[in-house]
């Protein structure tokens, strides 16, 4: 038996250092921080090399990730396979719900789910304890009674989905006062200074703790089983099999009081995501003690000492935002001006061909993001062909309009003093743009660097992602270390190109 | 007694030249012929077609019918562009390009048939118009008052040496000051470089000044075609005589014998 293990453990450490590293990703919120860090921990202390993708989009964009090859694993919960992926009926037993998505999960998209790892994270209808005690609420149904008095604060996915409200409507012939749509980062704070009186949450989230909200029982049993597991792609059962092997080491061990436990833990507490995650392993004994206790981390301490202390990973950071916005801008400037001369010339399809570009700006960009995975994976390139693709539409327009109206009478003289037209183009029309087209250039590019931190949803990282983190933690200091840098930076960048635009500026 | 030769080398002729926008007639069977060196002033309302006409002589426009011949050849034949070149053009309101100084907007035509010295030539020229290369050849366009910039517009017009000019309605926006030292410079000029022009006003005074023959149009039709004095003297049509009514012509009328 021992001898086995050896053996195991040595072909692992072998394998490790001939095969590719293990993409470990996670969706944007606490539990999925927490738990993709675990996978990523003990991948490690068995010996292979792992590299982190945490934070992406949501639902769509990690299972697209998956399915595409662009990352390995991430933690899923098999109600949301079940309901959002494969659009079924909810199914009452956690077990066939397990068996349902296992077969068609592994049938139609090569992708498998470990065993569970043991802990269920259902939707959780939370009310504060005042109002619980007020209108003496401990179930959906008693909530039912008096929904017609409760203003609901509620995610836009939940709002949507079959096994959301409308679910949730039918089963308890429940009505609200009122429904709005909150971000998941902003619906505690919501409910707990009494802007909404009741909202979604997850049965582990660590925030229903710390807000002291009362959960109410699904006494009719709604939604389905949210079972936690792994979900690996066949690709790399088939690369590195020995990474399932670690993975599901995992499946059975952690208790949903555990769970809640250790989600207070980062949530509540502000403790780092990678120190929570090494005591977890190591209280299950998956890997060896710590060496130190992990530090609480002070969550108190001031954003300025918190940007301090950040600063190597922050200026790294920002360095590859300013990477993204320099290439899809160059980009962008480099397709844009030829685009909007070219409509000069052929003005008969120009504002239709513009209409079309500016069409793409009000795309969202998670969903530009999410359809762009299975072209072009995660990460860096489908970040910058969307950023591309958001900053083309002010440069062709200011091209176009500022070529098309430059000064009438220098153009026309110009031409009667024998210009051909590509000389007045390039001598007259365009250097009499250029002030406009910069502005173009100045515009794009401070929707650029804004737009850059949507990046983080598809593991490209820059400052978006401590600022997508600090969401999910409900960390302000750590939001504000993405959010402050990107302000600056977009100030920087506009005073840059002012003084690009300056030196362009024709007769200055 | 021979008389001159028809088919002696005139600079510039207009063959029955007819031209429609749509359905407004700017030029109606137009036809004209002018000798070197002489002064040919198009006058006549807004709408009469002597813009049309003047734009017609380097290919700006394309008559429908008929021909414009540029020193006996079909302008039709010839490259526009090339054929632009040859041919000087001074706007009404200078259209100097703003990105360029004085010197760079001299430059322009010079540049554009690559000429060697076009430094030194747009520097003559500036100083041909009255303006001193030093002080105005690094200035920008807008840095000039509205008579300078008129004077630059002349200047380019000038700068390759073209055997024929083209101004349209060079001096209308200038004051009245202005306007009369523009004119008499013009006027010096031309005695100096014997040049054949062709100048767009709807200023019959202007033209009785300038020139050395008046065209005057009405509704793409030339009323009558002659010197100022027999202009003057003996008007051809009543529109004619009316527009002259309007006008003060007491220099011409007193060079004239009653």
């Amino acid at each position: 038996m021992i001898a086995i293990a050896v053996f195991c453990l040595l072909q692992a450490s072998l394998r490790a250092e001939a095969t590719r590293p293990v993409i470990v990703a996670s969706k944007p919120f606490g539990e999925s921080y927490l738990l993709a860090e675990m996978f990523a921990q003990l991948l490690e202390a068995r010996g292979l090399r792992v590299d982190r993708r945490p934070g992406l989009g949501a639902t769509e964009i990690a299972f697209r990730a998956l399915r595409s090859g662009a990352i390995d694993v991430y933690p899923e919960y098999t109600g949301t396979g079940l309901l959002a992926i494969l659009r079924e009926a909810p199914l009452a037993s956690a077990s066939a719900v397990y068996q349902r998505v296992s077969t068609e999960f592994r049938r139609r998209f090569a992708v498998r789910w470990l065993p569970p790892l043991g802990f269920q994270n259902s939707y959780a209808i939370a009310v504060r304890r005042a109002t619980a005690d007020s209108l003496h609420l401990a179930t959906l149904s008693d909530l039912a009674k008096h929904a017609s008095s409760v203003r609901a604060g509620l995610t836009p996915d939940f709002i949507g989905r079959a096994d959301g409200l409308p679910g949730l409507q039918r089963a308890y012939a429940l009505r609200f006062a009122d429904v709005r749509a909150l971000g998941p980062a902003v619906k505690y704070q919501a409910l707990a200074a009494g802007q909404v009186d009741v909202i979604d949450g997850y049965s582990t989230d660590g925030l229903i703790a710390r807000y002291d909200l009362v959960v109410l029982d699904d006494d009719r049993h709604f939604f389905p089983p949210y079972e936690a597991a792994a979900m690996v792609s066949e690709r790399l059962a088939t690369d590195v099999p020995a990474a399932v092997a670690a993975l599901s080491e995992l499946s059975g061990r952690l208790d949903e009081r555990q769970m809640r436990a250790l989600n207070r833990r980062v949530e509540v507490d502000g403790a780092p995501v990678a120190g929570v995650a090494r005591d977890a392993l190591s209280a299950l004994s998956l890997i060896g003690a710590p060496a130190r206790a992990a530090a609480t981390d002070d969550r108190r301490s001031g954003v300025i000492a918190y940007l301090s202390s950040e600063r190597g990973r922050l200026l790294q950071l920002t360095r590859r935002h300013l990477l993204l916005v320099a290439v899809s801008l160059i980009v962008a400037i480099l397709v844009a001006v030829p685009l909007g001369l070219l409509l000069e010339r052929t003005a008969l399809r120009a504002e239709a061909v513009i209409r079309g570009v500016g069409v793409l700006q009000t795309l969202p960009g998670i969903a530009l993001l999410a359809f762009m995975i299975p072209l072009l994976g995660i990460g860096i390139t489908p970040a910058l062909v969307a950023l591309v693709l958001y900053s083309l539409y002010p440069i062709v327009r200011n091209t176009y309009s500022g070529v098309r109206d430059a000064d009438p009478a220098a153009v026309a003289a110009a031409r009667a003093l024998g210009m051909t037209d590509a000389q007045i183009l390039r001598h007259v029309r365009l250097p009499l743009a250029t002030p406009i087209i910069m502005a173009g250039i100045r515009t794009a590019a401070v929707i650029d660097v804004g737009t850059a931190t949507l990046a983080a949803f598809i593991g490209a990282g820059g400052l978006g992602e401590p600022i997508v983190a600090g969401l999910a933690l409900s960390d302000t200091r750590m939001i504000l270390s993405g959010a402050i840098p990107a302000a600056v930076l977009a100030l920087l960048v506009d005073g840059g190109l002012g003084l690009v635009e300056r030196y362009t500026r024709p007769g200055r | 007694m021979v008389a001159p030769s028809r088919s002696s080398t005139a600079p510039l002729r207009a063959d029955h030249v007819s031209k429609r926008f749509g359905d407004l007639v700017a030029l109606d069977d137009v036809s004209l012929s002018l000798a070197a060196g002489q002064c040919l002033a198009l006058v006549g309302e807004s709408g009469s077609g002597k813009t049309t006409l003047l734009r017609c002589f380097n290919r700006l426009v394309e008559p429908d019918t008929g021909r414009i011949l540029v020193e006996d050849v079909d302008a039709g034949q010839l490259d526009p562009v090339a054929l632009r070149r040859r041919i000087g053009y001074v706007p009404q309101d200078g259209g100097l390009l703003p990105h360029w100084r004085v010197q760079r907007n001299v430059e322009l035509v010079l540049r554009l048939v690559e000429a060697p010295d076009a430094a030194e030539r747009a520097r003559a020229a500036l100083s041909l118009v009255g303006l001193d290369p030093g002080r105005f050849a690094d200035r920008w366009p807008r840095e000039l008052s509205g008579g300078q910039r008129q004077r630059v517009a002349i200047a380019r017009a000038l700068a390759a040496h073209p055997k024929l000019l083209l101004l349209d309605e060079p001096f209308g926006a200038l004051d009245a000051i202005t306007r009369a030292e523009l004119q008499d410079s013009f006027t010096a000029l031309r005695a100096e470089l014997s040049m054949t022009c062709v100048l767009v006003t709807h200023d019959l005074h202007e033209a009785t000044l300038l020139a050395t023959t008046i065209a005057v149009l009405r509704r793409g039709r030339i009323e009558q075609c002659a010197a100022p004095e027999l202009l003057v003297r003996a008007p051809a049509t009543d529109y004619v005589r009316t527009l002259l009514a309007r006008v003060r012509v007491s220099h011409v009328a007193t060079a004239v014998p009653t």
